[in-house]
């Protein structure tokens, strides 16, 4: 069976206008940095196979920047950024995009919104100038903003409230965090989008957007010089903000022991989540940590010979699913995700059973070195194939900048992946894998 | 995700096309001549159709075999494509499942199957370092050809697809989307789920699976595309590699032709959700059809181009109805459906409805603005570069072409084409393609609270 989980963490403006872009960090080389006087950081890396370029804008703003209340309010922005500036009606934006051949869209997650063009190259300047003009020159209509709200509305009916997995996976974050900006939902809690104001989007706009809390990536077949001047050109004019707020920190609160959450709605399938405290990439003291975890995905999750689908699937058959899952690039500390689907005849406790087991040998054995070899393979080739697509590099460097990591961390990933052994593999296994650390979520369907 | 990518565009920069002769001189190669994507065609010894892009950027391959083994084959047991399908992920030739997962996995390839109405597709993407190659393309026959359907993986495989349809049955989409190929194509061969039933999964045997696979998965019924860093020579003999095992076979008969509904017709399914999913549409047109370009670019206008369309400006921007609202052509063997779809609360389903309906009778009796043609042929002709700007688009797009029979002419023309469409051959083809008569109306939702 094909993975049938999906939890989303990626909020986009509209389905279906982006090539998939599943982040899986690998190297990446040969990127021209430069930064205007107003703070615009610009990453550009040139790739000449195709006539085409792809410039995407990263600000250092999302749920995770959010308070109580009006939790989704990056994400309503990031639709309302097509409402229209001082220049542009509603929707013109997208309409001269479109005339000339483009594709657009724009994405929340939790540390960053980000908005994109594809183009053919010579294109590139009406991306700028578009982008520029609405980084400061937003009007926030606000029977605009009535409309767009009752979409994003919509769209969570759409992706989390009809969707009994998300549904769950939304409970499950809600629990597992409690003092962490990563406790809420990219797209917010129905009744924080029921009350939004307008005017409570008027502050955040004025806040976030900004040349020195931005970064502009771009990627395709052009001249890293000649793009350097274009930006200049277009966001060079742009004031800075003088009043970004330095970010108080939100650390997580710590835990003294296993949380477990039920859901239950209509569903056909049982689904269990389990999450386990650990550190990102950014938030690690031990730098070989995180790589290690990374690594530890792959032992478990990464493809249909990984442990998870081999023995709990295929041997054991006692899940229908089962994955697991980490997020290296993150501000903040996360969770290393462990979710599955029971076969049938089997319980969501038979499951999770089996899952412990898993975890206890992680634990106890070394992992093989068959099973590295196996990673470091993919991963070689895995930055081999990532080529084949511009977005997807622009995507990697937008990410690391944007939670704040140098974009040279890309071009470590391969050789920090090499580099792990089994030993830390078990070490990590070891540190992170506790009961005191756990958070549970089962799905019981309410069967109609 | 990928509704409102179904209409797949075909844009290869052909200029000119050329017959030679290979170095193996029994091969008949075709060539597309001029700038963009350089394509190579031509049959192997044992009669499967192979398309081939010279792509050396970058030391990778991808592999896309096409039979024409989808689920429109499926006849009294539905499902059965899909499962032969998957079942070639598991033990084939001398190695079991545990051995085909590593074997392209400790090579770093990636291996995946799928089947859907028309195509039954195996694909690999491989570095083209020799010995990494070489193994992954060795598993790759294998896998293809000499599945062993093992009693005991089977009957797991089909105890998966039934967890499948299980899941399919708590998604109020899947649902609407069942009832309405059933609904517009009644005892056509699309009208059965690709997924199957409870009931006719339960149903199939080894046997069963062994003859579809015996039948279909044959050479004379098989499209190779092929791109990457080798070179044609070495796209042959990988073609030649690559069917070797298989039969030579005969290629899938014709599809029955489809038939319209009688008359127009509206479903509703009770479902606990917070939303109504909404489908209206009819048979639309096959692939090469006359009006192809007509019904293309004129659907661009009426909901094929997100924003810029009329169905997203009236549903989601001056409503607020719906987060994705569209309506597109999907291209088959024969008809594949025209469809108009929306999501929106449950108390705005009529509301929403009647729009839809609206737009398309208003679309139906005056075709778009000069205005609007104007802007969707810009958009679609001004966008030609991004189509084909990786290996994994050009071997989408050889495999479409390759298995649809289209003309290598077909594309050098393409834009010409659409910017030879009137607004008077939009109105003329909706009208004798799109009948409001006819219209299926499928809803799947709660009440409104």
């Amino acid at each position: 069976m094909k993975k049938i989980i999906l939890i989303p963490v990626i909020f986009m403006l509209s389905v279906s206008l982006v090539n998939s872009a599943e982040p899986d960090k690998t190297a990446q080389t040969g990127v021209f940095e430069a930064r205007l006087d107003n703070g615009l950081k610009v990453l550009v890396k040139e790739d000449h196979r195709a006539p085409t370029v792809v410039a995407q804008i990263w600000y250092k703003v999302g749920s995770s920047y959010e308070f109580g209340g009006t939790t989704g309010l990056s994400h309503v922005l990031e639709h309302m950024m097509f409402k229209g500036t001082k220049k542009l009606g509603p929707g013109k934006f997208s309409n001269i995009i479109a005339e000339n051949g483009g594709r657009e869209n724009a994405f929340t997650g939790k540390d960053y919104t980000a908005y994109f063009q594809q183009l053919e190259k010579s294109r590139l300047p009406i991306s700028f100038e578009l982008e520029a003009d609405r980084m400061r020159n937003l009007t926030l209509p606000e029977d605009e903003f009535k409309k767009e709200v009752a979409v994003v509305m919509e769209e969570r009916r759409m992706r989390t409230e009809d969707k009994p997995r998300s549904l769950t996976y939304e409970q499950f974050n809600a629990t597992a965090f409690i003092s962490s900006p990563y406790r809420t939902p990219v797209i917010g809690w129905m009744n924080d989008l029921k009350n939004m104001k307008v005017a409570d989007l008027k502050p955040w706009y004025q806040k976030w957007y900004a040349p020195n809390n931005a970064t502009l990536v771009v990627v395709g077949d052009v001249e890293p010089a000649k793009v350097v001047e274009l930006a200049k050109k277009y966001y060079g004019p742009l004031k800075p903000s003088d009043n970004i707020p330095e970010l108080k920190p939100r650390k997580e609160a710590p835990q003294f022991g296993e949380r477990r959450i039920t859901v239950k709605v209509p569903a056909k399938l049982p689904y269990l989540i389990i999450g386990y405290k650990v550190p990102s990439l950014k938030t690690a003291k031990d730098d070989w940590e995180p790589y290690a975890l990374e690594v530890l995905a792959g032992i478990l999750s990464g493809g249909d010979s990984a442990r998870l689908a081999k023995q709990l699937v295929r041997k054991q058959k006692v899940a229908a699913s089962a994955d697991a899952g980490y997020d290296l690039i993150a501000r903040q500390s996360g969770l290393f995700v462990f979710d599955a689907i029971p076969a049938a005849k089997f319980s969501v406790s038979d499951v999770e059973k089996a899952l412990y087991a898993q975890i206890e040998s992680l634990k106890q054995t070394p992992v093989t070195e068959k099973e590295l070899k196996r990673i470091k393979a993919q991963v070689v080739a895995g930055n081999v194939y990532e080529k084949d697509s511009i977005f997807y590099q622009a995507m990697i460097l937008g990410q690391l900048e944007t939670v704040g990591l140098p974009w040279s961390k890309a071009n470590e990933y391969v050789d920090k992946i090499r580099a792990v052994t089994a030993e830390q593999v078990q070490q990590v296994a070891k540190k992170y894998f506790v009961d005191t650390y756990k958070t549970v979520a089962v799905l019981e369907p309410l069967k109609k | 995700m990928s509704l409102r990518n179904s209409v797949v565009f075909l844009f290869i920069g052909l200029l000119a096309v050329s017959c030679s002769k290979s170095d193996n001189d029994e091969t008949v190669i075709q060539s597309s001549k001029g700038e963009g994507v350089k394509i190579q065609t031509w049959k192997s010894s044992k009669g499967a159709k192979v398309m081939f892009v010279h792509a050396p950027q970058l030391p990778m391959i991808d592999i896309r075999l096409v039979f024409n083994a989808g689920s429109a084959r499926d006849a009294a047991q539905p499902g059965i494509a899909r499962l032969t399908n998957n079942m070639l992920t598991k033990s084939a030739g001398q190695w079991s499942t545990d051995q085909i997962a590593e074997r392209f996995e400790e090579v770093g390839a990636n291996f995946s199957t799928s089947a859907l109405r028309d195509m039954a597709i195996v694909s690999l993407r491989s570095l083209t370092d020799k010995a990494l190659l070489d193994q992954a393309v060795n598993t790759f026959k294998v896998v293809v050809s000499k599945p062993m359907f093992k009693p005991d993986e089977v009957k797991h495989e089909k105890s998966q697809q039934l967890i499948s349809i299980q899941n399919q049955l708590q998604s109020p989409g899947s649902i609407a989307s069942k009832l309405f190929y059933k609904a517009i194509y009644k005892n056509h061969p699309y009208s059965q789920p690709s997924i199957g039933t409870t009931e006719s999964v339960k149903q199939i045997s080894i046997d069963d699976l062994k003859k579809f696979h015996r039948q279909y998965y044959v050479s004379a019924n098989l499209t190779i595309a092929i791109v990457g860093n080798v070179t044609q020579k070495q796209a042959e003999t990988l073609a030649e590699e690559l069917t070797a095992g298989l039969p030579e076979g005969k290629a899938a008969a014709k599809l029955p032709a489809v038939v319209l509904p009688e008359k127009a017709r509206t479903i509703h399914k009770d479902y606990a959700a917070t939303q109504t999913h909404v489908l209206v549409g009819q048979p639309g047109m096959k692939r090469g059809d006359k009006d192809y370009f007509s019904l293309y670019v004129g659907n661009h206008v009426l909901g094929g181009s997100g924003f810029g369309s009329r169905i997203m400006q009236e549903i989601r921007e001056k409503r607020g109805l719906a987060y994705s609202s569209y309506s597109y052509f999907s291209p088959m063997q024969v008809e594949g459906p025209f469809i108009m779809g929306l999501q929106t609360k449950n108390k705005s389903k009529d509301e929403a409805l009647k729009v839809l309906n609206e737009l398309l009778l208003k679309f139906i009796n005056e075709g778009p603005t000069a205005e609007e043609l104007t802007h969707s042929k810009k958009n679609i002709t001004g966008g030609f570069p991004l189509r084909i700007d990786s290996n994994k688009d050009i071997t989408e797009y050889l495999a479409v072409i390759g298995f649809y029979n289209l003309p290598l002419d077909y594309l050098n023309t393409f834009n010409d084409k659409v910017n030879a469409v009137t607004i008077e051959m939009i109105k003329d083809a909706f009208k004798r393609r799109i009948h409001p008569d006819k219209l299926v109306t499928v809803t799947v939702g709660g009440k409104a609270e």
